[in-house]
């Protein structure tokens, strides 16, 4: 029981991280491409946070949010957002062209460019992102936990650190390996559902 | 009608204007396309033919002169005048029916319409059984002839192909010429087809503009008036041919000697 509880808590941080990452660094690179006001706004601030190391990070999350959940959904936020919104850039910049004048001549305006063309066209793209990044999470909650959130994995390999208990370390890297290998075999069947259109074989890494 | 199609008048375009990397890649263009006819601009790689297909197409803008569709004045994109791309351009996302019906659905054409829309232009252009398939069943022959069908059903009144068969096998080719004849044909809109190939230019043009090689000029516009389809061994065609041949190669030569002057320097 112990046990699903530690495991459920980080799997719970990993995702709420992972997923607040992803819906805000998609909208805000979409916004920055798609107005120049807040590309100028954003940008050189998000390029300047980009390397910072998400352990840095970990005192202005406990500043933040103190004990518990909170800093450690933060922490595996942090780690992810900047390096997504750069991502979606890319992606963005790297639309074919044709797709994008096929659409003009049709006498598409720049919202529906956006919004037929350009989204669907970078949804393999940050599918690979976003599964890059599930790994990306799992180490940074890892981190997170260890600094005193009370339960979690991050906090029973601090334990068996403690206690030289070097049998419950290795059981702990085992878990992570598997809920790390599982959540990457659920997002890869969500791709597979997403991106119908990819054959089968190269779903979400095939140039489109 | 009295206004042709298309009309350019001392049409020039100069990339990246007023930077180090500027190059000029049309200068002087003047043409008339009726409407109704089908010109095949033909000219060496590089030579900005492509470029003076976006400019009428209205996707970039033209550095000098002007360029007008039906005597109105070329200021941006308009979905009388299909762009139809070398490269596949089918949305992979899209089934065959709604890569067709996109630039409907853009005006907000009702879903039933649109699939019937799409269903006639299918069935006339012959790819009616790929009708639900997606584009990365299709060969590159149907993917081709489905994009032609995608800017048929805009009714375009001026047809823009930019090198639409190179990608293409030569057997294929051919096959996709004659379907290209039909849908002209059928359609009665004016095609401007560029290419650098002279054999496509003979089987298709009423006219074939010959370019120079950068920047691009019109170096000589050759009439064809023989029925099609055309033997291609008829001795007017051999005759023909060796003329574009001619034309052609000189600005081939040009072409290599210039970019072999850029290397050295």
């Amino acid at each position: 029981m112990a046990v699903l509880i530690t495991i459920l808590s980080s799997t719970m941080r990993v995702f709420a991280g992972l997923g607040l990452a992803t819906v805000i660094s998609i909208c805000l690179g979409v916004a920055i491409r798609y107005f120049r006001l807040i590309e100028h706004l954003t940008l050189p601030t998000i390029t300047l946070l980009a390397p910072v190391s998400p352990v840095a990070w970990l005192p202005v999350a406990i500043f933040l949010f103190g004990i518990g959940n909170g800093p450690a959904i933060f922490m595996v936020f942090v780690a992810l957002f900047f390096h997504m919104i750069l991502a979606t850039i890319t992606q963005i910049d790297g639309v074919n062209r044709n797709y994008i004048n096929v659409a003009r001549t049709m006498g598409a305006s720049k919202w529906q460019i956006y919004r037929r063309v350009i989204l669907p066209a970078i949804l393999p793209g940050l599918l690979v992102v976003l599964r890059f990044n599930l790994f990306g999470a799992w180490m940074v909650v890892l981190i997170a936990e260890a600094t005193g959130v009370g339960f979690g994995l991050g906090q029973v390999i601090m334990m068996a650190r403690n206690t030289f208990n070097p049998s419950l370390v290795f059981f702990t890297i085992v878990i992570i390996g598997l809920l790390g290998f599982g959540c990457d075999f659920l997002l890869r069947q969500i791709q597979r559902r997403i991106l119908y259109w990819l054959p089968n074989r190269t779903a979400g890494l095939a140039d489109v | 009608m009295s206004e042709p199609a298309i009309c350019c008048r001392g049409v020039g375009k100069v990339w990246a204007a007023g930077t180090e990397r500027a190059h000029e890649a049309l200068r002087g263009i003047d043409l008339i396309v009726e409407d109704g006819e089908f010109v095949v601009v033909l000219g060496p790689s590089g030579c900005g033919k492509s470029t003076l297909l976006y400019l009428i197409a209205g996707l970039e803008e033209t550095s000098a002169g002007e360029i007008a569709a039906h005597g109105v004045p070329v200021t941006g994109p308009a979905p009388d005048r299909s762009l139809i791309f070398q490269e596949t351009s089918l949305f992979p996302w899209l089934s065959v029916w709604q890569n067709v019906s996109f630039g409907l659905s853009l005006r907000g054409v009702g879903k039933a319409e649109q699939r019937e829309i799409s269903r006639q232009v299918l069935f006339r252009t012959g790819l009616a059984e790929t009708f639900d398939k997606r584009p990365h069943e299709l060969s590159g022959g149907m993917r081709q002839r489905v994009a032609v069908a995608r800017a048929l059903a805009m009714r375009p009144k001026v047809l823009l192909m930019d090198e639409p068969f190179a990608a293409l096998d030569v057997q294929t080719r051919a096959k996709m010429q004659g379907f290209l004849l039909d849908v002209w044909r059928e359609s009665g809109a004016s095609v401007i087809f560029v290419t650098h190939h002279i054999d496509e230019a003979m089987a298709l043009a009423d006219r074939v503009v010959v370019c120079t090689a950068r920047p691009g000029r019109i170096k000589d516009i050759v009439t064809i008036d023989r029925p099609r389809p055309r033997d291609p061994f008829a001795s007017e065609a051999v005759a023909l041919r060796r003329k574009l041949t001619e034309l052609l190669s000189a600005e081939v030569d040009r072409a290599f000697a210039e970019q072999e002057n850029v290397a050295i320097a």
